[in-house]
């Protein structure tokens, strides 16, 4: 848990209430050890934002807010599911060309075949859990390199889409219930309320958890901690919805365009489940054991292999996931869907989060963040008229940013001793 | 010191195709005790402490558990009976903290979330009994640890599972002096505790300074299993060399006798292998 940083004098005695300057100065020192977590993630995002904003004022506006949650949802999407693989220490390169693959199951089913939306999505996620199982047993099983195995998936799946596509046709999709995830939003009250929602969730669960822990004893964080982070969600996501509820439309006569997106809160569920999963559960602990230390984990009695096949599982349903979201914003599928850039973009944002490439540390959160930086190049960039051209080269010097950054604070943290 | 040993192997027997690495091994650990098993590389400590751990099968031979003879054949058995062995390569995962890994793959849930709380309370209840105080917190990453810190995590999660019997592997081998008597205070505490400790080392200090019982084994044989009192620094050189030390281990020739010292009480074993 990262919640609990604080310092402790004897392990079985009573100790010192934490306060607010130890919890602080704990943090610097984590920082300073190598531990930065998501931290360039959060100042990159600032200071991007803040260049942009200076540079093109177009890109302080609400409609171009909301087109960053539109453009990044899918990357953002396949990233929280490679962070899985990323944990074990293991790639997924074929992660892109899966969204591919399942995006064109989605519209073969639901356009083709004529199938009510949901059976579409179904067989969307099967076709990733079927994809995921087998890269996961060709890993884990037969032992072949991650590299190589979703490598060979990479070229394979992109001919999959081809030969699903009837050979370079597209399939539109045209069912409202698909094409809304991406391209219509929540009313405005629906917003604030699942805002509201989802911070008195929160502040239950931190407050809970507090009261669990002081009341058997146990090193608590200070409590002015744990009310400045219930605040700090409680105005990002206020402030989110706020701008979010504006009017976008350029003519309101002709259509209204405010609230949130709907891809928002389908990330933020996503986001919820998979760290609960990762942080509360046995198997979420597990994935970390198994990426930190292989062997031990076999000795404590871990299916290593059977949680190695399921992280691929994972990240491949996850694809399919951002395959439905790119399909439901590109209202089509086509050859391309999941190629190009998408599967650089995903691994570049959970890197850039603070996923390490080397296994055993990341968060869902980071994909997240991740995804956020990258969307907002992508998006201040085209705003600024840059081509596509210079957008994937200021990308890709991100990425080896981010990747020099996880490399350093791994030296940092081995010579430092924490991680 | 009780009469019954809570570990007593006898004839145990091991090959590795052509190749046998113990033959007719006897070897008793003794609740309360620490016994010390020395012996030159290759002279089947580890292969011993494997056959006892489960994974190995023997060949022939029998255990006896609390006296009431036992079949070992995986190390679930093993962990069972409460057998738990410390690996000199301490299987600990770095990235996760001392609570995490006291209880890899063994965590405790209520429903399907992980019970936190009770885990973190145990695991300072565990090395509170071990009288451990050079942790500063029970969440911070094991790859913070000093050596000997993160040994007495290893050995402190052997413990924690009630178990009866702690098989250390050359738990000194890579520390300094400081730490190398931090560990060894723990190593004996835990025998005072009530529990069996088997100590593999190569260090005759570390024997000395903790064991109540020293097994000398060489080429695969048990050449003495004797009192540390009973025995020189010496003598357990030459035991672990030459197999033999005056009247102690191997005979001269290919007979009989040549058994162990007279110091046991009656009912232990004393390893003279014929």
């Amino acid at each position: 848990m990262t919640t609990t940083v604080v310092q402790k004098e004897g392990p079985a005695a009573v100790t010192a209430r934490p306060t607010l300057g130890s919890h602080v100065r704990n943090y610097v020192g984590r920082v300073r050890g190598g531990d930065i977590g998501a931290l360039p993630a959060v100042l990159g995002l600032v200071v991007l934002c803040t260049v942009f904003s200076i540079m093109r004022p177009s890109f302080l506006t609400a409609g171009n807010f909301a087109n960053l949650f539109t453009q990044g949802a899918a990357v953002t999407l396949i990233a929280m599911g490679l962070v899985f693989v990323l944990l074990l220490g293991e790639i997924d390169l074929s992660a892109g060309f899966a969204s591919g693959v399942c995006a064109a199951v989605l519209a073969n089913v639901v356009t083709v075949l004529g199938y009510p939306w949901y059976v579409a999505v179904l067989a969307a996620v099967a076709t990733g859990v079927v994809i995921g199982t087998a890269l996961g047993f060709l890993v884990a099983k037969i032992g072949i390199p991650s590299f190589v195995v979703t490598l060979a998936g990479f070229l394979a799946f992109q001919g999959i889409v081809l030969m699903l596509m009837k050979e370079g046709t597209n399939i539109s999709v045209r069912d409202d219930v698909l094409v809304a995830i991406a391209n219509r939003n929540l009313a405005p009250t629906l917003g604030w309320l699942l805002a509201t929602v989802a911070v008195a969730g929160y502040a239950a669960v931190q407050l809970l958890r507090h009261r669990n822990r002081s009341a058997r004893g146990l090193v608590t964080d200070p409590v002015t901690v744990v009310f400045a982070r219930i605040a700090g969600l409680a105005l990002i996501l206020g402030v989110a919805v706020f701008i979010l509820n504006l009017e976008r439309s350029r003519n309101v006569l002709v259509v209204s365009l405010k609230g949130v997106p709907i891809v928002v809160p389908i990330i933020a569920a996503l986001l919820v489940l998979w760290t609960f999963v990762l942080q509360r559960t046995s198997y979420g602990r597990h994935i970390y054991a198994v990426g930190g230390n292989k062997e031990a984990a076999r000795r404590a009695g871990i299916n290593v292999d059977r949680i190695r096949i399921s992280v691929f599982m994972i990240c491949s349903s996850m694809a399919a996931v951002g395959g439905i979201v790119a399909a439901s914003r590109a209202n089509s599928v086509d050859p391309n869907t999941g190629g190009s850039n998408v599967l650089l973009y995903a691994v570049g944002a959970a890197v850039i989060g603070g996923t390490s490439l080397f296994g055993g540390k990341g968060r869902v959160l980071d994909a997240v963040l991740g995804g956020a930086v990258v969307a907002v190049i992508d998006n201040g960039m085209g705003l600024m008229g840059y081509s596509s051209g210079v957008k994937y080269v200021v990308t890709g010097v991100v990425l080896l940013l981010a990747a020099s950054v996880d490399a350093f604070s791994r030296r940092r943290s081995t010579a430092t001793g924490s991680r | 010191m009780s009469a019954t040993p809570l570990l007593e192997l006898r004839g145990i027997d091991k090959s590795f195709g052509p190749v046998q690495v113990l033959r007719d091994v006897a070897f008793a650990a003794h609740p309360g005790e620490v016994t010390a098993l020395v012996g030159d590389n290759g002279a089947g400590k580890s292969t011993l402490v494997k056959c006892i751990s489960g994974i190995y099968p023997t060949d022939a031979g029998e255990f006896l558990f609390d006296g009431r003879p036992v079949t070992i054949n995986s190390p679930r058995d093993a962990a069972a009976l409460g057998i738990e062995v410390v690996y000199q390569d301490l299987a600990l995962c770095d990235n996760l903290d001392i609570v995490q890994n006291m209880f890899l793959g063994r965590e405790k849930r209520s429903g399907l979330v992980l019970d936190e709380p009770t885990m973190e309370q145990m695991a300072a209840e565990t090395l509170a009994g071990l009288s451990v105080r050079t942790v500063k917190s029970l969440r911070q990453h094991v790859s913070s640890l000093s050596g000997g810190q993160r040994q007495t995590v290893a050995i402190a999660k052997a413990v924690l599972w009630n178990s009866k019997l702690v098989i250390l592997d050359e738990p000194t081998a890579a520390l300094g002096v400081a730490q190398t008597a931090q560990v060894l205070e723990l190593v004996r505490r835990l025998a005072d505790n009530g529990l069996a400790v088997v100590l593999i080392s190569h260090n005759m200090n570390d024997v000395f300074a903790v064991s109540d019982r020293i097994a000398a084994l060489y080429l695969g044989q048990m050449v003495a299993q004797v009192k540390t009192t009973d025995i020189t620094h010496a003598q357990v050189v030459e035991l672990i060399t030459a197999g033999r030390s005056g009247a102690l281990g191997l005979a001269t020739d290919s007979g009989n006798g040549g058994n162990g010292h007279g110091a046991e009480p009656a009912g232990s074993t004393s390893g003279g292998v014929r």
